[in-house]
C-alpha cells in the first residue's frame, strides 16, 4: 500500500474504499494507453477528423499595436468542436472507455462546456451519459442544457450544498460508487484524485505540443511568456506542458471576482485566503474556513467559478515554476470587449482572464518579446452570459418581447 | 480497548447495535437528547459525526443533516466538547466519524489529542484510505486510539490483509456498492462476503449501509459483530420525533 499521484506536498487518491477497485482499474488502463505509441495516434487522428486540431495560433497584430508592448498571439482552442479545450479531454477519456468496455458515462459541469462536450462524446461513440449540474448553474446556462439533452444525455439538477460546481462533482462521485462496473466518470479538469490530475492533463497537453511546434515553424523560436486561465486548471496544463522544459514565463490567471480583497472571488494560489486541504479526493489549496470546510466562490466566469485547483499546479506555485495572478470580473469584460472589437475573435468569459492579465503586462514588455494568450474556450454561445455581463440595453429588450412571444 | 469491550458485549448478546448521529442536527441540545435515548435503549457504542461541507461517502440523508448543522453554525470545537460531554455522562464508546480535512485543518496530531482527553475511542474517516493514513496511524497509536478502517464488497482479499494489518477495535464491513442510505438486500452474497471478510481479520466485524429492521439485524447474528444503524434513525426522527427512537431501537433486537 504506497501512497500514488503526488505533486511534491499536493495530489494523492483520497477515495472511499468502495471506489479503490475502480481507480486501479483506471489507473492501468490509462498506463497501457500512454505506454501504447498507437494510442496517441489514434488520439491525434480522432482530435483531427472530429473536432479541429491541430487549432490555428492567431498573430493578433491589432491588440499588439495597442499596446506598443509584446507581440501578442493567441492559441485558438475556442476552434473545437463544442467551442472549448474541454473536448480533448473528453475525447481521450472516450478511448479509454472503450477500452475498459464500459457503457455509461457521467460528468459534473459547471458552466455546460464541460457537459455538452461529454455528451456529443457520448453520442458520438454510443454510450449513455448522466451529466451532473449544480440548480444555480442549470438556471443560468439554459442553452447548455438544451445542447445536452438534445445529445441524448440525461441533465440532473444537483440541489445540495452550494448548487454549483462542486456539489455536481459529489453527486458525481455518489452515483460512480453505486454505478462503476458500467459506468466511468469524465472528471472535466486537472484534479480530482489520482490519476485524474495526471491523466487529464497529458489529454490537454496536445495543446502545448502543437503551440510549442507551431511557434518553432512559424516564428523560429518559442513565446516568452504565456498566459491561461485556472478553474481546475486543465486548459493551463494543456499548454505549459508544452514548455516546462523550456526558458518560458508561464503565468496562470484565476478568478479575482470582485476584488482579492473581497472576499468574493475564486482565487487559490494568488490570495492568501485558500490554504491547503483534502476534498473531492485530492490534496490541494482550497478556499476553505479554519475548520476546513468549503467556501462559497464567485466569479463571473462559471468555469472558473471552484475551491480546489490542480495539484499540479499547487505543486508549480510552491516550486516557482507558474506564477498566478489574478483577473477582476470588471478587467475581463473591458478585455473580452477590447480583443472583439481589436481582433473580431470573442473569448469566453473564462480565457478573457487570460487575456485580461496580458494586456496588462504587455505594455511593460519590448517588441521583440513575445506573448501567447491561450483561448480556452468561445465566448459566443455563452450569449446569455456576455450579454448580462455587457448590461446590454437592446438584448434585454430582445428578451422581453421573446417572452411576450411565449406568452401568447 | 475498544475491541476488548466489544468481545465482553458479546459473550451477554449474539449482536451488537452501533447508532449514528449528525452532531448540531437538528440542534446540539437535540443530539444530546439523541444520543441519551439511543443509551437508554441499549446501544452498544455509537458514531458522532463532525459535519463537513463535502460528505462524499453520504447518501441524501445524512447529506441534507450535515448541511443543516453546518448551516445551524456548528463548529468543529463545539463537536470536540460534544463529544467530551457525551463521553463522561454515558457509559458505551464514542467514536467520531467524519472527513479526512476535518482532522487535517485541525492538525492530525492535536485532533487525535483531543479526542483521548474527551474521552473518545475511536475514529472512522471514509475518505481516508491506509495509503494516505501513515501521519494519523502514528497519531491514533500514541493516544491509544482505534482507526476504524473499511472493507467494502469491491475490495479484494489480499487487500484486505492488508488493511486488517493497520485497523485496529474493529472492521466496518460496508454492505454494498453506493452511499448511506440506500435499500439493501440482505442475501446469501452478503452472508459470503461477511465470511470473506471474517477470513481476513481476527478484529470483530460490523456491517453498515441499509441495515433498517429486525429482520435485516437477525440475518446478520452469527455472521456480524456489529450492526449499524445510520440513516434508518435519522428518518425517524425527522419522521416521528427523538420519543419514537427508543422503541425502534429496543425492537431491532427483541
Amino acid at each position: 500500500m504506497i501512497k500514488r499521484g503526488y505533486y511534491g506536498n499536493f495530489g494523492g487518491a483520497f477515495l472511499p474504499e468502495i471506489l479503490v477497485a475502480t481507480f486501479d482499474e483506471l489507473e492501468g488502463v490509462y498506463h497501457e494507453a500512454k505506454n501504447d505509441p498507437l494510442f496517441w495516434q489514434d488520439y491525434e487522428q480522432l482530435m483531427s477528423s472530429y473536432s479541429c486540431r491541430p487549432t490555428p495560433i492567431t498573430d493578433a497584430q491589432n491588440l499588439t499595436r495597442h499596446f506598443g508592448g509584446a507581440r501578442i498571439f493567441i492559441k485558438r482552442e475556442d476552434l473545437n468542436h463544442t467551442g472549448a479545450h474541454k473536448a480533448n479531454n473528453v475525447m481521450g477519456q472516450g478511448l479509454l472507455v472503450k477500452r475498459m468496455g464500459k457503457t455509461r458515462v457521467i460528468a459534473e459541469t459547471g458552466a455546460g462546456q464541460h457537459g455538452v462536450a461529454t455528451a456529443t462524446m457520448a453520442a458520438r461513440f454510443g454510450f449513455d451519459c448522466t451529466i451532473y449540474m449544480g440548480e444555480v448553474d442549470v438556471e443560468r446556462q439554459r442553452p447548455n442544457v438544451f445542447w445536452m439533452e438534445q445529445l441524448g444525455a440525461t441533465v440532473v439538477p444537483v440541489t445540495d450544498g452550494t448548487r454549483i460546481l462542486k456539489d455536481a462533482i459529489n453527486e458525481a462521485f455518489r452515483d460512480w460508487v453505486t454505478h462503476m462496473d458500467s459506468t466511468h466518470y469524465v472528471l472535466g479538469t486537472a484534479c480530482g484524485p489520482h490519476p485524474f490530475p495526471e491523466m487529464v492533463s497529458w489529454f490537454q497537453s496536445i495543446v502545448g505540443k502543437e503551440a510549442r511546434r507551431q511557434f518553432l515553424e512559424t516564428e523560429g523560436r518559442l513565446p516568452d511568456r504565456i498566459f491561461a486561465c485556472v478553474g481546475g486548471g486543465s486548459n493551463a496544463m494543456g499548454i505549459f506542458s508544452g514548455f516546462f522544459d523550456d526558458d518560458v514565463e508561464l503565468v496562470g490567471v484565476e478568478a479575482a471576482g470582485r476584488g482579492l480583497d473581497s472576499g468574493e472571488h475564486a482565487a487559490r494560489l494568488c490570495s492568501g485566503d485558500a490554504s491547503v486541504g483534502v476534498a473531492q479526493g485530492y490534496k490541494t489549496y482550497f478556499l476553505q474556513d479554519g475548520d476546513g470546510q468549503m467556501r462559497e466562490t464567485h466569479s463571473i466566469a462559471a468555469g472558473l467559478d471552484y475551491v480546489g485547483v490542480s495539484p499540479i499546479l499547487s505543486d508549480l506555485k510552491e516550486k516557482g515554476r507558474v506564477r498566478f495572478e489574478g483577473a477582476t470580473d470588471r478587467e475581463v469584460v473591458e478585455a473580452l470587449r477590447l480583443t472583439m472589437q481589436k481582433e473580431g475573435v470573442i473569448p469566453a468569459l473564462e480565457s478573457a482572464h487570460a487575456f485580461a492579465r496580458a494586456f496588462k503586462e504587455a505594455p511593460g514588455m519590448s517588441p521583440d518579446d513575445i506573448i501567447l494568450i491561450n483561448q480556452s474556450g468561445r465566448g459566443d454561445k455563452d450569449i446569455f452570459t456576455i450579454a448580462d455581463a455587457f448590461d446590454d440595453p437592446k438584448w434585454k429588450q430582445f428578451i422581453i418581447e421573446k417572452a411576450k412571444q411565449y406568452h401568447a | 480497548m475498544l475491541e476488548t469491550y466489544i468481545r465482553s458485549r458479546l459473550a451477554e448478546k449474539k449482536i451488537l447495535l452501533m447508532t449514528h448521529i449528525v452532531i448540531g442536527y437538528p440542534t446540539l441540545a437535540a443530539s444530546l437528547e439523541i444520543v441519551r435515548t439511543m443509551v437508554d435503549a441499549g446501544v452498544d457504542l455509537m458514531e458522532l459525526q463532525i459535519p463537513f461541507s463535502e460528505p462524499i461517502a453520504d447518501g441524501p440523508v445524512i447529506l441534507r443533516a450535515n448541511q443543516a448543522a453546518l448551516a445551524n453554525g456548528v463548529t468543529v470545537d463545539q463537536c470536540l466538547n460534544f463529544g467530551r460531554r457525551a463521553a463522561r455522562q454515558f457509559p458505551i464508546p464514542f467514536l467520531y466519524m467524519t472527513y479526512y480535512n476535518i482532522l487535517f485543518k485541525h492538525g492530525v496530531d492535536r485532533f487525535a489529542d483531543d479526542m483521548q482527553l474527551a474521552g473518545l475511542r475511536g475514529a472512522i474517516v471514509p475518505d481516508l484510505p491506509p495509503e494516505e493514513a501513515a501521519d494519523y496511524l502514528d497519531a491514533m497509536a500514541s493516544h491509544d486510539l482505534s482507526p476504524i478502517f473499511i472493507y467494502s464488497p469491491t475490495t479484494a482479499d489480499a487487500r484486505m490483509n492488508s488493511i486488517a494489518r493497520v485497523a485496529d477495535g474493529f472492521v466496518y464491513c460496508v454492505a454494498r456498492k453506493g452511499v448511506t442510505g440506500d435499500q439493501t438486500a440482505f442475501s446469501r452474497q452478503i452472508g459470503d462476503y461477511l465470511a470473506r471478510c471474517r477470513a481476513a481479520t481476527h478484529l470483530p466485524l460490523a456491517l453498515g449501509f441499509g441495515v433498517q429492521d429486525r429482520s435485516d439485524i437477525k440475518f446478520l447474528e452469527g455472521k456480524a459483530d456489529i450492526a449499524v444503524i445510520g440513516t434508518q434513525a435519522l428518518r425517524l426522527v425527522e419522521d416521528q420525533g427523538v420519543a419514537a427512537l427508543g422503541d425502534f431501537i429496543r425492537d431491532l433486537r427483541e
